[in-house]
C-alpha cells in the first residue's frame, strides 16, 4: 500500500468528520445558547450588560460545574442594534447552530418579540421574555412557545399601583388621585395602558397618558403640561434609554417631586439615573430582581470568570441593575435546560424539550437558594397554561448615588391580570383562527 | 386650544419661551452643519456623530482624572485633528466631484465616527457636570411666573457668542472671506489663488470645535451617550427653515422650530393623541420648502440658462 492509497481515505475521513462528524462529536457535549444583544447604538449601555451578563453566567457554569450535567454551554453573539429587523435576522442566522439547534431565544426587545414569536413556534424554539414582551403570551394555551416569565408588564403595573396605594395609606386612598403615565410611544410603552385604565376604574383614580416620541431628547412640552396644568399626585415613568434621564431632569425643572415618580424596570437602572445627576435623587423604580454583588451567584462569577481575566464587562459594572438582570436571564435559561435534561436525559436538549421543561419550571425558594440567588430574584412557577408565574415585584429608590431597596416583594394582582391576559389571548386566537390547546 | 391660551396666557408664554430655549440648543448642533455647508456646499451627515465623539472624548478625559480645562484643550485638539484628517483622507480625493458624492462620503463618515467613538471610549452612559445648575431660575419665576432653566439660559448666551464670533470670522477675516469664495465656486476660488484644501481643513476643524461645544452642553443636559448622535434629526428642520448656508439662519431656524414644536405639542397635540413634536417641525420645514426653498436666510439659487 503506497502513501497515496493510505492518505486519501484518511484525508477524506478527516474532511467528512470536520464537515459533518464534528457536530456528531459535539452532540454529546454542547448546548447552544444564542446571545443576540446590542453592543452598539443608542441602547448599547443596557445591551452590552445584557449580553455580557448572560455570557458571564454561562462561562461560570462551564468553569465551575463543567456546564450543565456535563453538557458544556456554547454561544454566539449576534449584534441587533435593538432593531427589530436585525433581531429577526439574528434569530434566523442562529436557529440551526449547535448540535440540537437553538435551545431558546431571548429577543431582548418587545418589538423583536412580536416579530419572532410566531416563526419560533413553527420552529419549536421557546421565546423567553423575562420582564418584557407580549403580555398576552402569558396564556400558554394560545402561545405555547412564548414565555413572558416571572412577571409581565401588566402584573408589574398592579404591584406598582399597590405600592403607590401603600404610600398613600391604603388602596382606598387612591380614590380621586391623579396619575400621569409618561410612556415611550411604542408597542412597549403602550403595553400597560389597558391595565392602567382597568385599575383606574377599580380604585377610582384618574390616569392620563403622555406619549414621548423616540428617542425623547427633549420633553419640555410634555412636562410643562404635567407640571403646570395636570399636576398629578404620582407619575408612572415608562421610558427607555435617553428618555429616562431626560424625564427626570424635566421633572426637576417643573419642580415635580422625584419621590412621587415610579418607573418601570426599564426606567430603573444606573444608566437612567446617573446621567440625570441630582435630578434623580429620590426617584423610585420597580424591579423583578435586586442589584448588588453580595449574592453567591455573582461572587461565583467573580471567582470563576473575572478573577481569571475572562469577564465580558468592566468589573465596576458587576452588580448593576442591568448586569444582575442578565444573570437572572441566564439562570432561568440554564435551569430550563437542566429541567429538560431531568425529563429526557443528561444530553443536549432540543427547543421542543426545553419548551416542555419550561412549562414545569418551579423556581421555588430552595432552588433559588441552590443557585446562590436568594434575595436576587423572586420565586415563580410556570405551567402549561401560565407562562408568566406572576412573581412579586420589589421597589427601590435612588439615594446618594445608588439604588436602595425600599419595599419587600409586593405581590401582583392576578385576579385582575389573568382575566385580562386570557381575554387578550382569546382575541388573538380568534384573529388567527387558533384553537387553544388543552392544559388540563 | 384657544381657550387654554386665553384662560392661562402665562402658561402659553412659558411654553413658547421654553421652546425658544430648546430651539437654541438645536441651533448649537445646526451651526456645525451650516458652517460646513456655507464653506463647502457639503451637507455633513456626520455632524451628529461629531457631537457624540467630541462629548465622549471630553467626558472620558474627565473620568481619567484630567483637569477640566486641560480636558477641554485636549478635546479641542482631538476634534481639530479629526477635522483635518477628514479633509485629508475623505474630502481631498473627492475635490471637484459632484456634491452628491461628497454627501455620500459624509454618510460613511457618520457611521465611521460613531463606531470610532464607541470603540475608543466605550458604550456606557456618562454623567457630565459643567457646574451650571439645570434647575428653574426661581428669582425670575417668582417675579414673572416664568420658570426657565438656568442651564438653558446660559446655553443661549453661549450660542449667541458663537454666532457673533462666526459672523465676525466670515465677514472680517481673510480666511472667512476665502471660505465664502470657496463656497460660491470651488474652481473660481482656486483660480484666484485661494488654497481650497487649507480652507476646507479650517472649516472642518471649526466644525469640530462647534461639535465639542454642542456635545458638552447637550451631554450635560442628557448625559453623554450614543443618543447625542441623534441630535442631527433635530437640526435638519432647523437648517431647512433657516437656510443651509446661514449661520444666522441656524439660530433663527432653531428658535422657530423650538417654539413651534412646543406650542404644537401642548395646544394641538391633544387633538392627535399627543407625541407630535417630533414630526411637526418637519411639516413646517416642508411648508418652507414649498414657498421658500432656500430658507429664511439662505442664499437664493438663481440659475440662468
Amino acid at each position: 500500500m503506497n502513501f497515496r492509497t493510505l492518505a486519501l481515505p484518511v484525508i477524506a475521513a478527516t474532511a467528512f468528520a470536520v464537515s459533518t462528524g464534528g457536530q456528531a462529536f459535539a452532540q454529546a457535549k454542547e448546548q447552544f445558547m444564542p446571545i443576540n444583544a446590542y453592543w452598539t447604538g443608542p441602547y448599547a449601555a443596557g445591551g452590552s450588560a445584557f449580553g455580557g451578563g448572560m455570557i458571564d453566567y454561562f462561562k461560570m457554569l462551564n468553569e465551575r460545574d463543567g456546564g450543565i450535567n456535563g453538557v458544556k454551554l456554547t454561544w454566539e453573539k449576534c449584534e441587533t442594534g435593538y432593531k427589530t429587523d436585525r433581531i429577526v435576522e439574528c434569530y434566523e442566522r442562529l436557529k440551526k447552530n449547535g448540535p440540537t439547534g437553538m435551545t431558546l431565544f431571548h429577543p431582548m426587545s418587545t418589538g423583536g418579540t412580536y416579530a419572532v414569536f410566531e416563526r419560533a413556534e413553527k420552529d419549536q424554539i421557546p421565546v423567553i421574555t423575562l420582564g418584557y414582551g407580549n403580555t398576552a403570551g402569558s396564556d400558554g394555551r394560545v402561545f405555547p412557545y412564548l414565555f413572558p416569565a416571572l412577571t409581565n408588564y401588566w402584573s408589574q403595573n398592579t404591584a406598582k399601583i399597590r405600592f403607590i396605594g401603600s404610600q398613600e395609606g391604603g388602596m382606598d386612598k387612591l380614590k380621586g388621585k391623579k396619575i400621569a403615565n409618561v410612556h415611550h410611544d411604542s408597542a412597549y410603552g403602550k403595553e400597560t395602558i389597558p391595565i392602567l385604565e382597568a385599575q383606574a376604574e377599580k380604585y377610582g383614580f384618574e390616569v392620563k397618558h403622555y406619549p414621548v416620541v423616540h428617542p425623547g431628547l427633549d420633553q419640555k412640552a410634555i412636562w410643562l403640561q404635567i407640571g403646570r396644568q395636570y399636576k398629578p399626585d404620582w407619575i408612572i415613568l415608562r421610558g427607555w434609554g435617553v428618555m429616562n434621564p431626560t424625564a427626570l431632569k424635566e421633572a426637576a425643572r417643573v419642580n415635580f417631586p422625584r419621590d412621587k415618580m415610579v418607573g418601570v424596570w426599564w426606567s430603573g437602572a444606573e444608566e437612567d439615573t446617573v446621567p440625570a445627576g441630582p435630578a434623580a435623587e429620590g426617584y423610585i423604580a420597580a424591579g423583578f430582581h435586586a442589584s448588588g454583588t453580595e449574592f453567591p451567584v455573582i461572587q461565583d462569577i467573580i471567582k470563576h470568570v473575572y478573577d481569571k481575566g475572562n469577564g465580558e464587562l468592566p468589573r465596576e459594572r458587576l452588580g448593576s441593575i442591568y448586569y444582575n438582570r442578565a444573570v437572572v436571564w441566564g439562570m432561568v435559561s440554564a435551569e430550563a435546560v437542566r429541567q429538560a435534561q431531568d425529563m429526557v436525559g443528561k444530553r443536549p436538549v432540543t427547543g421542543a424539550e426545553v419548551q416542555k421543561a419550561l412549562e414545569t419550571l418551579d423556581m421555588n425558594a430552595q432552588r433559588i437558594e441552590g443557585l446562590g440567588a436568594t434575595g436576587l430574584m423572586p420565586t415563580f412557577k410556570l405551567t402549561c397554561a401560565d407562562h408568566e408565574g406572576g412573581a412579586a415585584v420589589k421597589f427601590q429608590q435612588w439615594k446618594g448615588g445608588k439604588w436602595v431597596q425600599i419595599s419587600d416583594w409586593i405581590e401582583t394582582d392576578q385576579s385582575m391580570v389573568r382575566p385580562m391576559v386570557e381575554a387578550a389571548a382569546a382575541k388573538y386566537a380568534k384573529e388567527k383562527n387558533i384553537t387553544p390547546r388543552s392544559c388540563s | 386650544m384657544l381657550d387654554v391660551v386665553i384662560t392661562d396666557p402665562l402658561f402659553a408664554v412659558e411654553v413658547i419661551f421654553s421652546g425658544l430655549l430648546s430651539g437654541i440648543m438645536y441651533s448649537l448642533v445646526a451651526l456645525g452643519f451650516a458652517l460646513i455647508f456655507k464653506a463647502s456646499g457639503i451637507f455633513n451627515f456626520g455632524q451628529g456623530a461629531f457631537v457624540l465623539f467630541a462629548a465622549l472624548t471630553f467626558v472620558s478625559l474627565l473620568n481619567m482624572g484630567i483637569n477640566f480645562w486641560l480636558a477641554v484643550l485636549i478635546s479641542l485638539a482631538v476634534m481639530i485633528a479629526y477635522g483635518i484628517a477628514v479633509e485629508r483622507v475623505v474630502l481631498r480625493p473627492l475635490v471637484n466631484q459632484p456634491l452628491i458624492i461628497l454627501f455620500m462620503a459624509t454618510i460613511g463618515l457618520n457611521f465611521f465616527t460613531e463606531g470610532l467613538a464607541q470603540t475608543l471610549w466605550g458604550t456606557e452612559v456618562h454623567a457630565l457636570d459643567l457646574g451650571i445648575p439645570d434647575v428653574p431660575w426661581n428669582a425670575l419665576g417668582d417675579a414673572t411666573g416664568l420658570y426657565l432653566s438656568v442651564f438653558e439660559l446660559v446655553a443661549a448666551v453661549i450660542a449667541g457668542v458663537m454666532v457673533v464670533a462666526l459672523a465676525l470670522f466670515f465677514s472680517k477675516t481673510r480666511t472667512g472671506r476665502a471660505l465664502r469664495a470657496v463656497s460660491d465656486d470651488h474652481q473660481a476660488a482656486m483660480s484666484v489663488g485661494i488654497p481650497l484644501q487649507h480652507i476646507w481643513a479650517v472649516t472642518w476643524a471649526v466644525a469640530g470645535i462647534i461639535a465639542l461645544v454642542a456635545g458638552m452642553l447637550w451631554g450635560a443636559k442628557l448625559g453623554v451617550q450614543f443618543s447625542l448622535a441623534l441630535l442631527a434629526l433635530k437640526a435638519l428642520p432647523v437648517l431647512i427653515i433657516g437656510g443651509f448656508d446661514s449661520i444666522e439662519g441656524a439660530i433663527v431656524g432653531g428658535l422657530i422650530v423650538g417654539a413651534s414644536e412646543k406650542f404644537a405639542e401642548v395646544f394641538i397635540g391633544p387633538y392627535f393623541g399627543g407625541a407630535i413634536e417630533n414630526w411637526f417641525p418637519y411639516v413646517l420645514a416642508t411648508i418652507f420648502l414649498l414657498f421658500r426653498p432656500q430658507g429664511l436666510f439662505g442664499e437664493r439659487i438663481i440659475e440662468r440658462v
